[in-house]
């Protein structure tokens, strides 16, 4: 049981290992703060569509499987959608369009098929819950790596010295420090895997 | 003029995958030889237009006067899975050569998040017709540019040593960072901002 937690946090990692749900992990992981939110709402709408599809999967036919995930996705998605646009108006600017993408995120549809549609339903809450904070760990490492070179700050604190913060790394912060930040850290995860084996 | 602009900024200067970062999976999923990549771009760019003129007219004439507008997440997603589904049986049974070439790929299509993407800016920016035709014209062109030009680079990375660790996604995301540099070049085009 302990597994199906801890596989999707290392061993499968759903971005770095998997190379799944990228485009989000490229596109708000500019901040630690921006990282830390998409993480929540993609754990957010994990745990619940893996928990309700494994809750109903004895009543969902088999043809219309895929449908019916999506239509169950996105009613989390809008929860979630909204209720950010409520009460965090500044992160949901900041997220932008990639909130209510996380019905198309590779993850969420990649689990409901091939872990929650099979499994009971404790299993897939524990399942939901790895495969959220690896999505998370991920996220949040490219936003430390980013943050850290390209404002010199973490979580908005200052942390690099003022001389660094005044003229920091920006080109790390534009869209092409994001393919060059995650293709360094897919390079350390093949050599770790490789010297392990 | 502002036409012009609307096209030139989702082609170029905001182009969809590199800028963007919508549809990444594709990028680095069919990007390994020309023939796909091709075949992609045309599955790409036919069900986008399509996809962004039905979402327009539903959300114009549906869901905001039926004050429906929290629904949209959900109807986009499903819209856009029957077209591709209907797309494909038109296709099969009408224009099997079509249907031939991009078989494969228009299934893959519907968890294509450059696709809702786009129909969400549309929306997002107020576009009206003919400039949200435009823009999913321009962003259809630019993933399919994006996308070859991968492609191209893909072929003759496969020949070329690469250190052991970097080999396959890591070096594919090396030379997507250098061709989003280059892109980034196009943002002093014309005044246009990222």
């Amino acid at each position: 049981m302990f597994k199906n937690f801890t596989e999707g946090i290392f061993k499968n990692n759903p971005v770095l290992v998997l190379m799944i749900g990228l485009c989000p992990i490229l596109a708000v992981s500019t901040t630690v703060k921006n990282s830390l939110g998409m993480g929540a709402a993609v754990i957010f709408v994990l745990i619940l569509s893996n928990v309700t599809i494994s809750g109903l999967r004895k009543f969902i036919p088999e043809n219309i499987r895929i449908p019916v995930f999506i239509i169950i996705i996105s009613t989390f998605v809008t929860i979630i959608d909204y209720t950010m646009h409520a009460f965090i108006p500044e992160l949901y600017d900041n997220l932008g369009v990639f909130v209510p993408l996380i019905v198309v995120n590779c993850i969420v549809l990649g689990r409901a098929e091939g872990f929650a549609y099979k499994k009971g339903i404790v299993a897939s809450f524990l399942d939901g819950i790895g495969s959220g904070i690896g999505f998370t760990f991920a996220i949040f490492l490219m936003g430390t790596i980013r943050e850290l070179l390209g404002s010199g700050t973490f979580y908005g604190f200052n942390v690099l010295p003022q001389g660094f913060q005044n003229n920091p790394v920006i080109f790390i912060i534009l869209p092409p420090g994001g393919f060059l930040v995650i293709a360094f850290l897919m390079g350390i995860m093949n050599h770790l895997k490789r010297s392990q084996a | 003029m502002s036409h012009f602009l609307i096209f030139l900024s989702a082609f170029l200067v905001n182009n969809i995958l590199l800028m963007r970062f919508l549809g990444l999976c594709p990028y680095f999923g069919v990007s390994k030889k020309i023939d796909t990549a091709m075949g992609m771009s045309m599955a790409v760019f036919f069900v986008m237009l399509l996809a962004s003129w039905i979402t327009f007219f539903i959300y114009r004439y549906l869901l905001v006067p039926f004050d429906l507008i929290f629904l949209r997440t959900a109807t986009f997603i499903l819209v856009i899975a029957s077209l591709v589904q209907f797309i494909e049986l038109f296709l099969k049974k009408n224009v099997p050569t079509l249907y031939q070439a991009l078989g494969i790929y228009l299934p893959l299509i519907t968890t294509n998040c450059a696709i809702l993407g786009t129909t969400f800016l549309i929306i997002d920016y107020n576009y009206t017709l003919v400039q949200a035709t435009l823009f999913s014209i321009g962003t259809a062109l630019g993933f399919a540019l994006a996308l070859l030009l991968m492609a191209g680079m893909r072929e003759q990375i496969d020949l070329s040593p690469v250190p052991a660790a970097f080999k396959g996604a890591p070096i594919a995301f090396i030379t997507a960072s250098l061709t989003s540099l280059a892109f980034l070049g196009f943002s002093g085009l014309l005044g246009l901002s990222i």
